[in-house]
């Protein structure tokens, strides 16, 4: 294991702990910036897909992870950011460069005006209550149907950034790399945070609201700036979402999307920005392994390749089971512990990540 | 003008008064300890200041200017911290991150400049670390500065505490059962500690205590609360003499040994 010689406080606030972990995620930044060449097209949007994804996870991760509140309503600022950006572009024509931050200020508004009356709400009645935000989305869409194109939909506009065409099917790469610049950009905003006072006061309020308040924390003020971020980065998911899908409708938003983002980071381990990555990549991956897995079951046991309603649910369900029985930290957790291994062998235990028992905590003062 | 002045309150949760006519006064720089039997309404009193909850009557002044229509959070703005008497720790933080959030009242920086992470917020971490690191000094923090409080045991999690609370800077700590839990030996460190937070922090102190021991050691002056009621005010060997105090604690009819 290697200790680190700490000369000066900025060693311990600056962005890499040393030189190899920056050379680490230059290296990680290199390989990811040069998928485009590596894979063929088809991979790329997958790829795509992932980095949308662990975008949104972002979003969600700072408001649950770090913030401690649930939301089962994302998949509603996701619209929002998506709608938002295609009629901010195909209405007002305003190029992408704008419009796409535009929509993004737009849904952390609508988050704020989200937190102010769920402030009051904690635990599982934040949860029920973003519910039916994500419920009523799908109606608000159709209702509000000479923006939105109500169950027509909407077509998004093609992108233009200096001149240069940026399409999801005619130049997956470029679209891949615009992805790629917004993750980069919203994981540095999220290091920054976490490292800032801001970020603290998440941690404050999701660890003990009474004592984050006896601390000099405002309650109302950090929950609706934890919902106005989270929403923000939420909305410029669905953005691309909607660039990625080409074509959206009010179906595209559902609550199953807001539950699929809620498992997805807990999967991913919450409370890392890694696990919104992690997350992504297994929601990425297992329908392309299912349809692997399929066409190999068909061949082998015949069957004609009959589609089986609901197994991608179920697989998903039954890998966050898994998880929440035998990896509560996710896979992020996994991997510390792993990396925790290899650097202390011999010397790991089993049992050197139990938690000790937490202590009798004030909770009648709520 | 008092430093702390409680004036005449009665808090009532539905139909219980938890303290009724309280009144006293701490002087700057003094060590005012609160004792009495469990219920007595201590930890109440501590809550009334913190604005955690609303008297019914009677009124709480900081230097001078009630502190009632303050909310919890203004509270710290005005200096005063506070510890819990079940320890309210971020248990998924690391001990720095803790003593970190010590220094929110003091932190200047506005969202989008904490986003980019400006020069000036790393001018302002910096500075708030060196203001930790003089806690994690004077409290003897260093072998757990990185760990997770999670994992640290008991008496750690008491002095974490404390050292958040003084991270602050405040003018006045109010510390819960500083050494309910504790070793004889962490009792005793509390004491020299209690002590020092007075003397080389110029910190007020007002504690409630159950360990008498500590009680007559550190502090200038004893409040004894039972039922909510104020039954002895006066040093701690004035206090321990009163009758009314015996009487509270061991029943009527009993003499000290």
């Amino acid at each position: 294991m290697r200790v680190q010689f700490k000369t000066g406080y900025d060693q311990d606030i600056r962005l890499f702990a040393d030189a190899r972990e920056a050379l680490r995620y230059a290296a990680l930044l290199a390989i990811a910036a040069a998928l485009p060449f590596l894979l063929d097209d088809f991979l790329i949007g997958e790829a795509t897909n992932v980095l949308i994804w662990a975008i949104a996870g972002m979003g969600l991760m700072a408001l649950t992870g770090h913030a401690g509140q649930p939301s089962l309503g994302h998949a509603a600022f996701l619209a929002s950011g998506c709608y938002a950006n295609a009629i901010l572009m195909g209405r007002f024509d305003l190029p992408f460069l704008l419009a796409f931050p535009l929509a993004g200020l737009f849904t952390g508004l609508v988050g704020v005006m989200v937190a102010i009356p769920a402030l009051r709400l904690h635990g599982i009645y934040l949860a029920i209550a973003t519910l039916a935000l994500s419920i009523l989305t799908e109606d608000i869409i159709v209702l509000a149907e000479p923006w939105t194109g109500g169950i027509a939909g909407m077509i998004a506009p093609t992108i233009s950034i200096a001149g240069v065409e940026v399409d999801r099917l005619a130049s997956p790469g470029q679209f891949y790399w615009l992805c790629l610049a917004v993750a980069v950009v919203v994981t540095l905003g999220y290091r920054n945070l976490l490292r800032a006072p801001l970020g603290r006061a998440f941690l404050a309020i999701r660890d003990s609201e009474i004592s984050a308040q006896a601390m000099g924390v405002n309650l109302a003020g950090t929950k609706t700036a934890a919902f106005g971020l989270s929403c923000m980065v939420t909305g410029w998911a669905g953005a691309l979402m909607g660039h990625f899908f080409y074509t959206f409708n009010h179906e595209v938003f559902t609550v199953v999307i807001s539950i699929q983002l809620l498992l997805m980071i807990v999967i991913g381990g919450l409370g890392s920005i890694q696990g919104a990555y992690y997350g992504a990549a297994v929601v990425g991956i297992i329908p392309q392994a299912i349809n692997v897995a399929r066409d190999g079951v068909v061949e082998v046991f015949g069957g004609g390749g009959v589609a089986i309603p609901g197994l991608e649910t179920g697989i998903f369900g039954l890998i966050l089971i898994g998880f929440i029985l035998f990896e509560p930290l996710g896979i992020y957790g996994r991997i510390a512990k792993w990396r925790l291994y290899f650097e202390l062998f011999p010397f790991y235990r089993r049992d050197m990540f139990r938690r000790q028992k937490s202590y009798l905590k004030t909770e009648r003062l709520r | 003008m008092r430093f702390l002045d409680i004036r005449d309150v009665t808090v009532r949760f539905d139909g219980v008064t938890a303290l009724e006519g309280v009144s006293c006064a701490v002087e700057e720089g003094e060590i005012f300890a609160i004792v009495g039997p469990n219920g007595a309404g201590k930890s109440t009193l501590f809550n009334l200041i913190s604005r955690f909850c609303e008297p019914a009557s009677g009124d709480v002044l900081f230097e001078g200017a009630s502190i009632l229509g303050h909310s919890p959070p203004d509270i710290a703005t005005l200096g005063i911290a506070r510890t819990f008497q079940n320890i309210e720790l971020f248990e998924r933080s690391t001990v720095l991150q803790n003593l970190l959030i010590g220094r929110h009242t003091r932190r200047r920086a506005s969202i989008p400049l904490q986003l980019v992470f400006a020069p000036s917020v790393r001018r302002e971490e910096i500075a708030h670390r060196g203001a930790v690191e003089r806690v994690i000094d004077f409290l003897d923090l260093q072998p757990y500065r990185e760990k997770i409080i999670a994992g640290l045991p008991y008496g750690v999690r008491k002095v974490v505490e404390i050292g958040r609370a003084l991270a602050m800077e405040p003018r006045l700590i109010l510390l819960d059962e500083p050494a309910s839990g504790l070793s004889v030996e962490e009792a005793g460190d509390m004491r020299f500690w209690i002590d020092d937070i007075r003397r080389r922090l110029g910190v007020t102190v007002v504690m409630v205590e159950h360990n008498m021991n500590l009680v007559s050691a550190v502090s200038d002056r004893v409040m004894v609360l039972a039922d909510g009621r104020p039954i002895a005010l006066g040093t701690p060997a004035e206090v321990q003499a009163e009758p009314s105090v015996v009487e509270a604690y061991l029943g009527a009819g009993m003499a000290v040994p």
